[in-house]
């Protein structure tokens, strides 16, 4: 089904949102001009565990024109035409998230939302924020993944497991599993821990929401303006239609913005519904670290059984990632987490467990690789420890025992096309050049010991399972009256390059000029449900759909210009279309065609087993990373990262250059720099100044190589390019530093504390 | 709305001062901006930004002095300073980064008196004075003195730093600096370390060690300079300097680093400085 387009896919056209983003034209949401608009903060609970007793406001703060919301004056069960709300929970796949939580109710973590404050000024709002003191009575919380499975203290349900799994293959109960793992000729055992992470996109959370021809508009900063629609019909009470939510331009998701944007949506309609008009929220930098959702912090026990020759025979992984305190998105990514926790590696034993559990951290949530980069994390320290073992070099131990067409993965699936391992393999092989050299002395006359590392990975794109064909998703491409064409798909730019990529998609199945193509910022009433941007999906995916709507679009223009006898090129042949009334769309106020997904013939997935086809095709990667330490101060400086990664097909290889060096950089950061520091269940460090995110001082160069080994169901090819990049520099990094100094290093952040007390221990 | 009022001399600036004691002084704004959402709106300020003798960097036969209102990246820039303190141009190039260096001034830095300023411990090992100006007249405060306690100073109610007066190091005086931060730019440091060290004949005469990050002011390492002094630079001075370092600071864990690495890490860095010293 590979397409012919050509064109402009495969060029690097530059970012039709660039100028607009560098000359500072590109509106923010707090950039909009919002007539009478109100400030909205946000009161919130300072303790980890406990309930909810009340409100006391200062009675010396002068209180005009300042409207306090609590969740009991909201006319709960009335619905948005009554005057009220529907019901006080985020929607997303569970109801245990209060949007404001209830005077009475059970305070669940720190920094949860117990009042809103809207005022006509900002500084009016925080100062009335400040005269408002919430009553809380403290309950001992739970803070660790153990004390949330002793479930001494009951978080959620019975057990605090928000979810959990079990996939095996090769047999059928734990003692045939065991009776495998018995016949290894050795077995490596490992604990790995992995931190939380925060997104830290530049353009922090932002919201507004207005009443609009008698419902509610809601405009922001999000990835997927249909979840938040979602959302707000459940807690507003009302229809499909009496809700609007429109993406504006959105600076940096990165997962951030997938899930979190609905509470803002929820804060915002509950203000623009007592104030009576427009409000919005706007967080400050500090108040977004404190409260939004961070990568999941993980824990996973891996033993590798493996024969005399170094084959595997058996792999069982358990991982257990820290939900947070409600429930949100965490099933979906332990389901990411434990569908990659074997690894792309041959083996026919393999069991998988997983369960995501309820502690009283703020909850965790999406961030890039969604689960993926925990597990990855441990499998890749194992196989490094396997290579060792064996005596084999590292690179060359992963060749021998990767996955390859014909193999079947730890669901059963058996990988057909577009299975990169051998060129992933040979790209790295190829620049690698000689390892750095042990020791020497750097700049300052100190000694240093380098080290090198690997890491082989893959990545599912798209949904999990039978996923995309229930979400059916949506795109439409049409044409305007000028001769021009529109692509109308729910998946946002976030500075990732989503509409760039569209752009170059439609122009060449359409065979007319990028300038002719526009997508507009997606809103709900206006552009189909194409599903979330999420999952590496969206050029894989909603890309496909772009391409199939605008081929179909310019067949159908091509047959009319045919009969009626108009020539011209597809923009004036649509033109001239829209002369002839009769012609017209009238859902869609012109020519339009809309396409929905369609799955790949012979996928087969069985959600009860977790077995067969977890994904439509994968990602693969190779990482190489030189490090360096300093004896005197245990610093690490990253010498060197190479990185390959077959995307299938570069529709624009500078934008799948920037996918893959931004995520390097974020993967690099989460494996030394990166250190969430929570305190009593609060984020101690929740500022830029204490929240370290790499800047280029920290990074190296970074080489990039792009693999394409087409999938022959994605746009010309392509497959996602989104996460993978997350998901393998930061065990190539506990690995090289494992080269360097002789000592294993299983969790991360691995800071210079931690490398002075190992090497203290003398752990070499 | 706050009051404001920008000088145009040290004269003035100090009369200002004089009359609004409750006002706030702004040199770079680089410290006092990052806490101006936690912190009531003053009356007023005083903004020393245009008072041209705040500025710029004179050399005597022995001594630069540093106006106070100097930023950073002109400090960089000098070709005096470059040449003569080399350290004190390291640190200022780890300043957060350019954006920074270009509007924070030294001045600022000192009264600021963070455990964690950068140039503080530079200013101990070079042991510079502070040339302090009120409607009393004027002062020297040798630098060592000026630090009192966590962010407390010398400095009166009414003064201003007019300059920092640093003698220059002749050519058998080794200068080392560090900083070990939470990343390489942009960073807050975790420990640093500046030496100033006396080799004559093969033998440490004498040895001037500033350190931060480790106390709540930036310190002199006393025992540790006791230690240095009339040694050989060698491997057991080292060692010596660092076992008199264990013996009189005693670091905090905090979130962004914790004592005992902190301990080890001053310890290596003045052990190497020492070496250093004997190979050069
Ligand atoms: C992003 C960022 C990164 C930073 N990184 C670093 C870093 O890496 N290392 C570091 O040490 N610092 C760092 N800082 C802090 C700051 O930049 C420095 O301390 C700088 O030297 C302060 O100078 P200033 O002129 O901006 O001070 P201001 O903010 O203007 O003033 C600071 C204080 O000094 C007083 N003051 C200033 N001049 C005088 C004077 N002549 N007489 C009397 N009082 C005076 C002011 O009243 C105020 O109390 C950073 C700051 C930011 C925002």
């Amino acid at each position: 089904m590979q397409t012919q387009s050509g064109g402009p896919v495969g060029q690097s056209v530059p970012r039709v949102d660039g100028v607009a983003k560098v000359t500072g034209t590109a509106r923010y949401l707090d950039d909009l001009d919002l007539p009478g608009a109100q400030h909205g903060v946000t009161v919130r609970s300072t303790i980890a565990h406990g309930t909810f007793d009340g409100l006391d406001r200062d009675p010396a703060f002068d209180w005009t024109g300042i409207t306090v919301v609590t969740a009991d004056q909201l006319g709960w069960g009335k619905g948005l035409a009554a005057g009220g709300f529907g019901e006080n929970y985020i929607a997303m796949l569970d109801t245990d998230q209060p949007a404001l939580l209830p005077m009475g109710g059970c305070i669940k973590h720190v920094d949860e939302p117990l009042a809103l404050v809207a005022a006509p000024t900002r500084a009016r709002a925080l100062a009335a924020r400040a005269a408002l003191t919430p009553r809380q009575t403290a309950k001992p919380p739970v803070l660790t993944v153990d004390d949330a499975l002793a479930a001494d203290i009951k978080l959620y349900k019975d057990d605090n497991v928000f979810k959990s799994f079990l996939i095996r293959k090769g047999h059928v109960d734990d003692d045939e599993f065991e009776i495998a793992m018995a016949g290894a000729a050795t077995v490596i055992e490992g604990t790995y821990e992995t931190g939380a992470q925060e997104q830290m996109y530049i353009e922090t959370q932002a919201m507004a929401a207005w009443p609009d021809a008698g419902g509610l508009r809601i405009a922001g900063s999000m990835q997927c303006p249909y979840y938040v629609h979602k959302a707000m019909k459940v807690l507003l009470g009302c229809g499909p239609d009496e809700v609007a939510v429109a993406q504006t331009v959105t600076g940096g998701g990165f997962g951030g913005k997938e899930e979190y944007p609905s509470m803002l949506a929820a804060h915002c309609a509950m203000l623009a519904s007592a104030v009576g008009g427009p409000v919005k929220m706007v967080y400050d930098r500090d108040e977004d670290i404190a409260a939004t959702t961070k990568r999941h912090p993980s824990r996973v026990r891996h033993r590798l059984g493996l024969r005399s020759d170094g084959s595997i025979c058996a792999i069982d992984v358990d991982v257990i990632m820290d939900g947070g305190a409600y429930l949100t998105l965490s099933p979906v990514v332990l389901s990411r987490g434990v569908l990659h926790a074997a690894g792309p590696y041959r083996c026919d034993v393999t069991r998988v467990r997983g369960r995501a559990v309820a502690t009283n951290h703020p909850p965790h949530g999406a961030f890039r690789g969604f689960g993926a980069p925990q597990t990855t994390f441990a499998y890749e320290r194992q196989i490094d420890k396997a290579a060792s073992h064996h005596g084999v070099a590292p690179w060359e131990f992963r060749d021998r025992h990767a996955l390859r067409a014909g193999d079947t993965t730890a669901t059963g699936q058996l990988l057909e096309a577009s299975v990169g391992t051998d060129d992933i393999i040979r790209a790295i092989r190829d620049v690698a050049g000689a390892a750095p050299a042990r020791d020497g002395i750097n700049r300052h006359g100190a000694p240093v010991k380098r080290g090198r590392g690997f890491a082989f990975y893959f990545h599912g794109a798209g949904f999990t399972g039978s996923g995309e064909q229930r979400l059916a998703g949506r795109a439409t491409v049409r044409a305007t009256a000028d001769g021009r064409f529109e692509v109308l798909a729910s998946s946002t730019d976030m500075g990732q390059g989503a509409i760039t990529i569209f752009t170059q998609i439609a122009a060449g199945a359409l065979g007319v000029a990028p300038e002719l193509v526009r997508v507009p910022d997606p809103a709900t009433d206006e552009v189909p449900d194409s599903g979330p941007t999420v999952a590496s999906r969206t050029c894989m995916v909603v890309g496909g759909l772009v391409e199939r709507a605008a081929r179909t679009l310019r067949l159908r223009i091509e047959a009319w210009a045919d009969t009626a006898g108009v020539k011209g090129d597809l923009g004036a042949l649509a033109a001239a279309m829209f002369g002839r009334k009769a012609e017209l769309d009238p859902q869609h106020g012109g020519i339009a065609e809309t396409v929905q997904y369609e799955p790949p013939p012979g996928i087969h997935w069985d959600d009860a087993t977790y077995t067969g086809q977890a994904y439509p095709c994968y990602g693969w990667a190779g990482c190489l990373v030189d490090v360096e330490v300093d004896l005197d101060t245990r610093e690490v400086a990253l010498l060197r990262c190479v990185h390959a990664v077959d995307v299938g097909k570069a529709i624009n290889p500078v934008i799948v250059k920037g996918q893959i060096e931004g995520g390097t950089v974020q993967a690099l950061g989460w494996a030394v720099l990166e250190n969430i520091v929570y305190k009593d269940g609060r984020v101690a460090n929740a500022n830029m100044t204490n929240c370290i995110v790499p800047t280029f001082a920290d990074i190296p160069e970074l080489e990039t190589v792009i693999v394409e080994c087409p999938y022959p169901f994605g746009p010309s090819g392509a497959k996602g390019v989104g996460e993978i990049p997350m998901d393998g520099p930061a065990a190539a990094v506990a690995n090289a530093l494992g080269d360097a100094l002789g000592v294993a290093f299983d969790r991360i952040p691995v800071m210079p504390e931690d490398i002075a007390r190992a090497l203290r221990r003398g752990d070499a | 709305m706050t009051a404001y009022l920008r000088p145009a001399t040290l004269a003035e600036a100090v009369a200002a001062r004089a009359a609004h004691p409750d006002w706030m002084v702004l040199a770079g704004g680089t410290d006092l901006m990052v806490n101006a959402n936690h912190r009531p709106e003053p009356p007023g300020i005083v903004d020393l930004w245009g008072c041209a003798d705040l500025r710029g960097i004179v050399r005597s036969p022995d001594t630069l002095r540093i106006a106070a209102g100097t930023p950073w990246l002109e400090i960089i820039r000098h070709p005096d300073v470059n040449k003569h303190l080399p350290i004190l141009v390291a640190a200022a190039r780890e300043i957060g980064a350019m954006q920074i260096q270009a509007r924070g001034t030294i001045g600022g830095n000192i009264v600021t008196s963070s455990p964690v300023g950068d140039s503080l411990p530079v200013l101990l090992a070079l042991d510079a004075s502070l040339d302090l100006a009120s409607p009393r007249g004027r002062r020297i405060v040798p630098y060592h003195e000026f630090c009192t306690g966590y962010r407390t100073t010398r400095l009166a109610v009414d003064e201003l730093i007019a300059a920092v007066i640093i003698p220059l190091p002749d050519a058998a005086t080794h200068l080392s600096w560090r900083k070990v931060g939470t990343r390489a730019a942009q960073s807050i440091s975790k420990v640093m370390a500046a030496a100033a060290i006396h080799v004559e004949d093969g033998r440490i005469v004498w040895a001037r060690f500033g350190l931060g990050a480790v106390a709540a002011r930036p310190i002199r390492a006393v025992a540790a300079e006791h230690a240095a002094a009339r040694r050989a630079p060698d491997a057991a001075t080292a060692r010596a300097v660092g076992d008199a370092l264990a013996g009189e600071i005693t670091p905090i864990s905090d979130i962004r680093s914790a004592a005992d690495y902190r301990l080890e890490v001053a310890q290596n860095l003045l052990m190497r400085f020492v070496l250093n010293a004997g190979r050069a």
